[in-house]
């Protein structure tokens, strides 16, 4: 049966059903409602509810309890995440699993606490020192976010990686109708041999992130590299809408990629063959899917809640072989469709934008 | 006063929202954008919920979404609903076809967001007789004084959301009322006074 | 023929890179010697700092896992979450626990958590060549105080005594290893500490007087010395804080 529910909920909901049983986090606005409802439920999941001293203790938190083999994660907005950066690059150094829920707001500095997806250069670059990226999954409904945090677990579980769900204020706030348990199949997953939970019976481990010498610092960063290439070959997620008869297409994400369906649909009637490429994983980009709409697709544009950041990568999947347009508002202000209609037409329809 | 018969002519504004408010409602999807605004403690909120329950109990589409952070200090909230036929693309509603307002700082803020055609409700037990607009409904309900009358000036709320029931309805009124069981009915006493607060509402805009 | 002295199983077989005369060696040993006595070497957790301990999982013969700088205790506070029954240390310098983790520590204790922090203090940054730490006196010449710590660069953290004041630290002692009966109350010390542990008191932590000879610029003998004259005068030093039924823990 379908009941309301607020996407933060959704997100530590399906965690605990995903087997979490351990948050480490801090309260920050608009993500609030992650760290409640793990404060009402976690204890009664036989689990435990952590308020860390601040987003910094508590990504280290998420590093000890996954280090030592534990489903465990947090979740923040921006600043916050910003102030976790250092441990997702020492998480994926260690090769930790865990999942960090990042409910986008305005920036820079303590900025404001409206929806905005800024974080999206942070988010999806690798954010911290060192060559390395986080799995980074974008849902755009609330129901979304239950399979995508289920899943979120089993890949960060898989590959050893932390995984990132990339949510704006919008979804973590909103109320929508969910079904649980959701769709996701849990997958079977390998034992954690690697973990350091007590040696009692076995060799005993180190989970370290340090090389003693620049060869073994190449030769890890070469196996690091060769994961990455594989979660880039097997995790391009997106979807699709109304892109079959498509002359021009919208990308985008998230709460931007429901706004830009409804423009679409004036689009639409209006005559105009226009559809949406909706990048499902940020980090690995969905490159192969959008390259196969490059041959048909006349002008792209990119509609996000920033100044422009996604953008960049699809400019460099189309690679100069059609304009690329982009629309977006900051600052924690959402774009009416019409205003993304407009844009459309002056960018791509006359021409505005070059390739 | 605008006293247009809103009901009469179908409930969704013939303004220019967006392109399925365009097109005749009889034939076509409806979808019904709110904005529903006031004081913090007024309840705004949670008649968001009700609506939002009972459009999710008749097999809508729905979403719901309160405005956070900094506009929620300084005691003010508000939250956007859509209730539709057809799968909710943009989930934020800049531009509702229906607005309650309990509060005048709500009904200055709102008053021009409105799509033409749309109806506000407003509370007039506390928002002065100001400038209005001709091209949408207004309906002036005194509900605090209604829900003062039923013994609890608490389902203010509720007498609004009967009177938006009976003029702007999105689901039956079955719906609603069992959405809003679902929701506040778990004390009998507290049950029984949220139905009368509903009926009240109801009985008063049958009035107008 | 008899044997009278093995190498404690709590330690790995691994040479340390320790300078000669640092006494990261003999804590060494006295923690192995402790997980070894008390039977936890497989259901320990240790947690490596940043620092010249920052290798110390080569050593230890139980698991370990390697923090950030600063992060040890925040580190230590996930494993022992995820796992309760296990024991779960952390083997930390001035620098990581008394400055850059200063938070880490003041919060872990203020929670109660129930892992055992161990505090190295020197006086000194040793891994990065001999830097002021939060811990250097006033007058030391360090390569980032040349010409000796003065007011304007702040005062010597005592951080045990920091600690004695907060309520989730069920034990807290300041010790030092510079001579032979030192070195067995130091082991008195942490065997306390990690007994508060298992017993589920709340937060334990030794502090313990450390030697750089390399970086203080002298012989392994006089920096023992030094820590006799000029580190001992200033640290409070003994049991700072006991559980309650010692008479410690406040109303």
């Amino acid at each position: 049966m379908a009941i309301l529910m607020k996407g933060n909920e959704a997100i530590a909901e399906a965690a605990i059903q995903a087997g979490c049983r351990l948050f480490c986090g801090y309260p920050i606005t608009p993500s609030t409602e992650i760290p409640e409802y793990m404060a009402k439920k976690m204890k009664k999941a036989g689990g435990t509810y952590l308020q860390a001293e601040s987003e910094v203790a508590a990504i280290y938190m998420v590093y000890g309890a996954g280090a030592a083999g534990a489903r465990v994660m947090s979740g923040t907005s921006s600043p916050g995440f910003s102030l976790m950066q250092e441990g997702l690059s020492y998480l994926f150094a260690a090769e930790i699993p865990c999942v960090i829920a990042d409910v986008m707001r305005g920036g820079p500095g303590l900025g404001g606490l409206g929806p905005t997806q800024a974080d999206y250069f942070q988010l999806t670059k690798g954010g911290g020192h060192g060559d390395y990226h986080p799995i980074v999954l974008a849902p755009a409904t609330v129901q979304e976010m239950i399979d995508l945090t289920k899943e979120a677990f089993d890949l960060a579980d898989i590959y050893r990686n932390p995984v990132i769900l990339a949510v704006d204020g919008i979804l973590g706030q909103m109320m929508e109708p969910v079904e649980f348990p959701g769709t996701y199949k849990a997958k079977i997953l390998p034992a954690k041999t690697w973990a350091a939970d007590g040696c009692e019976g076995r060799p005993k481990n180190n989970v370290i992130s340090y090389y003693l010498s620049s060869e073994a610092g190449e030769a890890d960063n070469l196996r690091w590299g060769k994961k990455m290439a594989q979660m880039q070959a097997a995790e391009q997620r997106f979807a699709e809408l109304s892109l079959d008869d498509a002359e021009y297409a919208f990308v985008a994400f998230g709460t931007s990629s429901r706004i830009t369906e409804t423009a679409i649909d004036m689009l639409r009637s209006e005559g105009v063959k226009v559809g949406l490429f909706r990048p499902i994983s940020l980090w690995p980009f969905p490159v192969e899917g959008l390259q196969k709409r490059v041959p048909q697709i006349k002008g792209w544009m990119s509609i996000e809640l920033s100044a422009g950041q996604m953008v960049q990568d699809v400019r460099l999947a189309v690679n100069g072989r059609a304009p690329v347009g982009f629309y977006g508002r900051q600052g924690g202000m959402i774009p009416e469709p019409e205003e993304i209609v407009a844009a459309f037409k002056t960018q791509i329809l006359q021409g505005g934008v070059q390739r | 006063m605008t006293e247009q018969g809103i009901k009469q002519r179908g409930m969704a504004p013939q303004g220019t929202d967006t392109a399925e408010a365009a097109k005749p409602v009889t034939a076509k999807p409806v979808t019904t954008k709110y904005v529903l605004a006031g004081f913090g403690g007024q309840g705004v909120l949670f008649v968001g919920k009700v609506l939002a329950q009972a459009g999710m109990m008749a097999k809508k589409q729905v979403t719901w979404i309160p405005a956070y952070g900094p506009e929620m200090r300084g005691g003010t909230a508000n939250c956007s609903v859509i209730i539709s036929d057809r799968k909710i693309g943009s989930p934020t509603v800049g531009k509702p076809s229906v607005c309650l307002t309990m509060n005048q700082a709500a009904y200055e803020k709102f008053l021009h967001t409105i799509v033409p055609g749309g109806v506000l409700y407003v509370n007039s037990s506390i928002v002065a007789d100001l400038p209005g607009r001709d091209d949408i409904r207004i309906v002036k309900a005194p509900v605090n004084d209604l829900a003062h009358d039923l013994g609890s000036a608490k389902v203010a709320n509720i007498v609004m959301l009967g009177i938006m029931q009976a003029l702007t309805p999105s689901v039956s009124d079955k719906e609603l009322e069992d959405a809003l069981m679902q929701l506040a009915g778990k004390k009998p006493e507290l049950a029984e006074l949220n139905r009368q607060a509903l009926k009240a509402g109801m009985e008063f805009a049958n009035r107008l | 023929m008899k044997t009278v002295f093995a190498k404690t199983a709590g330690l790995t077989d691994r040479v340390t890179h320790y300078c000669p005369g640092c006494t990261h060696g003999i804590i060494h040993r006295l923690i192995g010697e402790i997980l070894e006595e008390m039977e936890i070497i497989g259901k320990t957790v240790g947690v490596a700092p940043v620092g010249c301990a920052g290798f110390c999982e080569n050593y230890f013969a139980c698991d370990i896992i390697g923090a950030a700088h600063g992060r040890a205790v925040a580190v230590a506070t996930g494993a022992k979450r995820a796992h309760p029954d296990r024991v779960v240390f952390t083997y930390q310098g001035d620098g990581d626990g008394a400055s850059i983790g200063l938070a880490e520590t003041v919060s872990a204790a203020a929670r109660g958590e129930k892992l055992t922090s161990i505090f190295v203090n020197n006086a000194i940054y040793g891994m990065t060549g001999g830097q002021m730490a939060p811990t250097t006196l006033l007058g030391m010449k360090t390569a980032t105080s040349p010409y000796g710590r003065d007011e304007s660069m702040g005062y010597p953290l005592d951080l045990p005594k920091l600690l004695a004041q907060v309520r989730g630290a069920a034990y807290v002692a300041s010790v030092s290893v510079d001579n032979p009966q030192a070195v067995r109350e130091a082991k008195k010390a942490l065997k306390k500490a990690f007994q508060v542990q298992l017993d589920g008191l709340g937060y334990s932590f030794v502090s313990i007087l450390s030697t750089c000879p390399t970086n203080w610029g002298v012989t392994p003998v006089e920096a023992l010395e030094w820590v006799r004259t000029k580190m001992k005068p200033y640290f409070a030093l003994g049991e700072l804080k006991v559980p309650a039924e010692e008479g410690g823990g406040e109303e």
